[in-house]
């Protein structure tokens, strides 16, 4: 029983309580498989504050791993594999945002999803556990687990509730992912044999990988990563994924799934493997800038919203991996907080495309034009998160973008100044394909759908869906300290040991 | 928790945040209870919220007054990762407050002017409900420019800096569903994203600056970076220079200066009030206002001082050339606006940071007036145009078009005058305000760079003659349009605020008299006066307490000689309906390209928006569709594991695996091969069963290794 009540395990495994129940209510009461799934998803996102907050065990100010829980599991022929979750700083951000999103998500389905209700909140619920069990394993053996079990379920959620190609996208979707997976698994086997264990802040404490073969060690990791977040030029499954993908799919897959690439490379690549991370910058770094500016004029391109929407990961997950391959605090901090951010915005924005889909059934930018007029409410919330999304200072995407810009132009590792002053032009090129968006949506005269369609402004249950994003997308813009305290500790001693090996390299 | 932190005892310093914060309470009560308050409600809150800035401004100078050497507010944390650190801090010094003062009381005549005028507005355009959301867009606006205004480092600069850039945007897209005649269209909301984005490359250039700032000093706040400036310069001169260029490719795009002036005019598209006040008096003025306040930075370096004066000057010309040759009465305004933008980048540029403000405030006087008197006339023509025959009503009618106007005098007679002082204030004509702002810049110039000083003095002969030109064709002759016949005078809540910017727009000139220097000594606290060192030509030396008699006649006469020209050329025998200009007649292909603005929006267009759409098809369509997407997934990827699976399925296992060890792996691919037909067709089956048999494979591998 202790084992079940540790704060981590508790958070990361509640949901499958909601699936336990759903099992047990007859597929025809929909309203109460939602309020049973919403339920869950909102119990534990209070169990998640509760953990990192009240709980009295989690200490921000601490850099290491908190709230432990370590078994023994399989330890048989010197496998050393246990059960072993913790956080730190560099989680504990992703955990909230995973059960902050899941009940939005959630409820955003209340009405688009009609069929099969039960199974839908069943597989949703499992994939909260996948997401939040890959931010808490600190065995690789056991992050792999986690891994490879988000598909299944992210798998049939598009296959079955997505759009008229689903099948393809989905199965693209699991074989793109598994394809790059496969090569972590066998970092993971080799490093889990020769070192003797899967324990990751054991591996990082005993160190002493030879710098030949981190090399390999480190671009097995990456091939799974990178397709995850995704990089250019791997991203041609996320177009697929996320337009076929129903809306709630799509925002914890933007949301969520993308940035367990990106927290990937910063739990494993970054500590296991420093001296190849630092060979490795410039390369990640130049990937990082073709993509923003690649993802930023393909989304200007675009015909389908949510496209464009999905397109813009690309650019700004760019970001990302700027920011986190530029090996200082600035670079890193940004990083983590425009993974949040992204999860935010762009969330918000594949549900507000989402409800309006819901009324006119077409993504097609040009049939819009004149929402504002029409929807104020709709017009007002797409504008700010819109800006949001395009980095106007004070709101969240301005701090993140700004920090990883100024972290990546004082970078030692790139020791150039052209990765930050090349994807500065990302700003601009934002603000042309946002500002495109928003104009050929929202104003200029009625388009062919609004001028045919009645289309109604949100109802107070959308409102209440966005309102909770709305609130940190200002937050974060205006006071995000609260949010760099919680990482920052982590985030320095993250880098200790690669001031020495900076040193060395230059 | 907004006045405990404060780093000095002075009288009203705490208050300082509430410039603020009076216009944000103002926009949330105006979004929150507007629709009930009704339009003189909102109206009032709005303007109240402004009003309340200025109080705040003017009790900040009083503040001021016993404390010269000005007080820092910090408010909260924004952004600290390891030693970067930037605050919500306030700054009051007398840099600060001058331009507190300027927006607060220019914006609050502006807001009560706009209660009149976009009351008639929406009625004309159709959309009542609209006036509410006027009101907010207009409060943000004077936020996010307080913001600009009193932040203590760059960064806090840079969010009132992208602040006001999108409060332009909703203002100038304001009327988003039509174009500026009011027909179904895209043309504002194109008009105001390309203000945004032509700002967001100057943005860029404020960026790249704010972030060598902070590797190069440490941080980027004014103070500890202006105490490391001399230190940097001695050791990397570059570094200056890079950071003011930078700074002046952010200036560019705010102060709509070359090369990045080109979304000013067409901003034209918002609503006069905003015209007047964003796009006249305050918003693009920002441009001036970082390098005064960048002034320890660009004193260092001479180059950098002469690339920007160099470019105001020649913007001020440029734009002065076109505004000749515009019809359209906002638009010759806005072209005036970027010239006199000019006049003041170039003082600013060469370290005349003085008469660069100075000017910067004589023209938000004299330039809102105009604007605001332009729209007391467009509105005038439009009940003109109300009160005609039906007829009439659906014909394509322009109110702005000077070449319906004439003889307006009659009909509007307030308007006329005080667009008569706004004039002769802008043409500088003694003794009105911009005569003695525009004389020091020239004076500047002539002891400085000398072809800066020929340059402006050609654009001052140009300022006198198009507002020449627009007095006569508007104002004088006949009626070329029913509208303007039966013109209207504007009501007091418009003509009221009119005068109040009329009797600054003569008496502004006092705010620096030559012997008096009122406002050199108010700033000199805040921006170290750098004397000009060097030769200077003899009939230079010349001084009347700082006013040299012989720059100040020159630019008199240059003034009246382009006034008396307009008057041969307009007013002498004023246009007739459908005449065509006469200095067309006269300088044919010279006038056609003023007339088109040089072509330099169709070859911007040509250069860089259409290359832009292209490449951005190109690359979604050809490279990441049809290429990568498409060809590379299907041809490279799923028939390259096709033709693996093949060969595995047929020579390693049929030929060797199946030997020894029975059928059986075919067997379960042939299971699964089946199943996922079921899901899907084509090359993915095949994929699958690929990917099953690499992991077998690796596996495998593995565990013989492993031992």
């Amino acid at each position: 029983m202790n084992f079940l009540l540790q704060p981590l395990t508790l958070v990361t495994f509640f949901p499958l309580l909601g699936v336990l129940a759903l099992v047990f209510i007859n597929g025809e009461q929909k309203n109460t498989i939602r309020w049973t799934a919403l339920g869950t998803a909102l119990v534990t996102f209070v169990i998640s504050l509760w953990a990192f907050f009240f709980s009295g065990q989690f200490n921000p100010a601490n850099g290491d791993l908190q709230l432990v829980a370590k078994y023994d599991w399989i330890m048989v022929a010197g496998w050393n594999i246990r059960y072993y979750i913790a956080a730190d700083g560099l989680s504990v951000m992703l955990i909230l945002l995973t059960t902050f999103l899941t009940p939005i998500a959630i409820l955003s389905t209340w009405k688009a999803v009609e069929d099969r209700v039960k199974d839908f909140m069943m597989f949703f619920l499992m994939l909260e556990v996948g997401m939040l069990g890959v931010f808490v394993a600190q065995d690789l053996f056991l992050f792999y687990i986690f891994w490879e079990f988000t598909l299944v379920p992210m798998y049939f959620l598009i296959g079955i509730w997505g759009g008229p190609n689903r099948l393809y996208a989905a199965v693209k979707f699991f074989l793109y992912t598994m394809a790059g997976s496969i090569l972590m698994l066998l970092a993971i086997l080799w490093l889990g044999v020769n070192q003797g264990t899967f324990s990751v802040p054991d591996l990082v404490a005993k160190g002493g990988i030879p710098v030949d073969i981190q090399f390999w060690l480190f671009w097995a990791f990456t091939a799974a990563f990178a397709i995850k977040v995704p990089m250019w030029p791997l991203h041609s499954w996320l177009p697929d994924a996320h337009v076929e993908a129903p809306t709630a799919g799509s925002v914890i897959l933007a949301g969520v799934l993308l940035k367990m690439g990106t927290y990937g490379f910063l739990r494993f690549n970054l500590p296991l493997f420093p001296e190849a991370a630092v060979a490795a910058a410039p390369t990640i770094a130049t990937l990082a800038v073709i993509g923003i500016l690649y993802g930023a004029a393909v989304s200007y391109s675009q015909k389908d919203v949510k496209k464009l929407v999905a397109y813009s990961s690309v650019s700004h997950l760019g970001f990302v991996m700027l920011g986190m391959f530029a090996l200082n605090s600035q670079g890193i901090q940004g990083a983590i907080l425009q993974m949040i951010n992204h999860g935010l915005s762009t969330g918000a924005l594949f549900l507000l495309v989402g409800m309006i889909y819901e009324q006119t059934h077409t993504r097609e930018i040009k049939v819009y034009g004149g929402l504002w007029k029409i929807t104020p409410v709709f017009g007002t919330l797409m504008l700010i998160v819109a800006l949001s999304s395009m980095g106007l200072p004070g709101l969240n995407g301005f701090v993140g973008e700004f920090t990883i810009l100024l972290g990546a132009f004082g970078s030692v590792a790139y020791g150039s100044y052209w990765y930050a002053m090349l994807s500065a032009i990302g700003v601009i090129l934002a603000a042309i394909y946002i500002l495109y968006m928003f104009q050929k949506m929202f104003l200029g005269p009625a388009g062919e759908i609004t001028h045919h369609h009645e289309i109604k402004d949100l109802n107070l249950r959308e409102i209440i869906t966005l309102l909770p994003l709305l609130v940190f997308i200002f937050w974060i813009g205006l006071y995000p300290a609260p949010f760099f305290n919680l990482m920052a500790p982590a985030v320095e001693k993250l880098l200790i040991p690669f001031q020495a090996v900076l040193m060395a390299a230059h | 928790m907004f006045f405990s932190e404060t780093s000095t005892s002075g009288l009203f310093f705490n208050l300082v945040p509430w410039i603020v914060f009076a216009p944000v309470v103002g926009l949330l009560i105006n979004l929150i209870i507007g629709s009930k308050l009704g339009e003189k409600g909102v109206g009032a809150i709005a303007s109240l919220a402004s009003g309340s800035a200025f109080v705040v401004a003017i009790l900040q100078i009083i503040s001021l007054n016993a404390h010269p050497e000005g007080a820092v507010v910090k408010v909260a944390e924004w952004i600290h990762i390891g030693n970067l650190a930037i605050d919500w801090t306030f700054r009051i010094d007398t840099l600060s407050v001058t331009m507190m003062m300027v927006v607060s009381g220019v914006g609050t005549l502006i807001h009560i002017y706009a209660i009149g005028y976009m009351h008639e507005d929406v009625r004309f355009k159709h959309d009542e409900g609209r006036y509410r959301r006027f009101f907010i867009f207009l409060n943000l606006f004077i936020a996010a420019m307080m913001i600009l205004v009193s932040g203590n480092s760059y960064m806090m600069l840079f969010v009132g800096w992208e602040g006001v850039g999108l409060a332009s945007f909703l203002l100038i897209g304001f009327w988003y569903d039509m174009d500026t005649l009011g027909r179904p269209s895209f043309a504002n909301s194109n008009a105001a994203k390309k203000a945004f984005i032509t700002n967001r490359v100057g943005d860029f250039g404020f960026l790249l600056a704010a972030m060598m700032m902070f590797w190069k000093f440490g941080s980027t706040d004014f103070d500890l970076v202006f105490a490391k400036v001399v230190e940097v310069a001695a050791h990397e001169p570059w570094v200056i220079l890079w950071i003011t260029i930078f700074l002046l490719v952010g200036v560019a795009g705010k102060s709509a200066q070359i090369p990045l002036y080109v979304w000013l005019p067409d901003a034209m598209a918002g609503p006069t009030p905003v015209s007047a006040l964003i796009h006249a008096a305050t918003m693009v003025t920002a441009g001036v206002y970082l390098v005064t306040r960048s002034a320890p930075i660009y004193t260092l370096s001479h180059d950098a001082q002469y690339i920007v004066a160099t470019v105001g000057a020649v913007t001020a010309l440029f734009a002065a050339t076109i505004a000749a040759g515009q019809y359209d009465i906002k638009k010759v305004l806005a072209y005036s606006t970027i010239s006199q933008l000019g006049f003041m980048v170039a003082a600013v540029g060469m370290g005349a940071f003085v008469a660069g403000m100075f000017h910067l405030i004589t023209h938000a006087f004299f330039k809102a007036l105009l604007f605001l008197s332009a729209g007391s006339v467009i509105l005038g023509m439009e009940r003109g145009h109300h009160h005609l025959p039906h007829g009439d009503h659906h014909e394509i009618f322009d109110p702005g078009d000077m070449r319906n106007m004439g003889g307006m005098r009659k009909t509007m007679p307030v308007t006329f005058w005080l667009y008569m002082i706004g004039t002769l204030a802008l043409a500088g004509i003694f003794p009105f305000a911009g005569f003695w702002s525009k004389d020091e810049i020239l004076l500047d110039a002539a002891k400085v760079f000398p072809h800066v000083y020929y340059l402006l003095a050609i654009a001052a002969f140009f300022t006198a003659f198009y507002m020449g030109r627009q007095i006569w064709m508007v104002f004088f002759g006949e009626a070329r349009h029913a509208a303007a016949a039966h013109a209207e005078e504007s009501p007091a809540v418009m003509t009221v605020p009119l005068m109040v910017l009329a009797a600054l727009s003569i008496l502004g000139g006092a705010l620096n008299l030559p012997y008096i220097h009122t406002l050199t000594n108010w700033l000199e606290h805040t921006v170290k006066v750098v004397e000009h060192e060097g030769e200077v030509a003899a009939w230079l030396e010349t001084s009347l307490g700082g006013l040299n008699p012989w720059v100040a006649l020159i630019s008199t006469i240059a003034a009246l000689l382009a006034i008396f020209i307009s008057w041969l050329l307009y007013g002498r025998t004023p246009l007739k309906a459908g005449q065509i200009d006469p200095l067309k007649k006269m300088f044919g292909p010279i006038y056609y390209g003023m007339e088109n603005k040089w072509f330099i929006d169709e070859a911007y267009w040509f250069v860089f928006v259409d290359r832009y759409v292209d490449l951005a098809r190109y690359l979604a369509q050809t490279i990441d569709w049809d290429f990568w997407h498409e060809w590379f997934h299907n041809n490279i990827i799923a028939a390259g594991f096709r033709g693996f699976t093949r060969f595995l399925a047929q020579l390693v296992d049929l030929g060797i695996v199946d030997v020894i060890i029975s059928r059986w792996p075919v067997a379960v691919a042939q299971w699964l091969s089946e199943k996922l037909r079921a899901l899907q067709n084509g090359f993915v089956r095949s994929y699958a069963l690929s990917v099953l048999v690499g992991v077998v494979a690796i596996l495998g591998y593995l565990l013989l290794n492993m031992k």
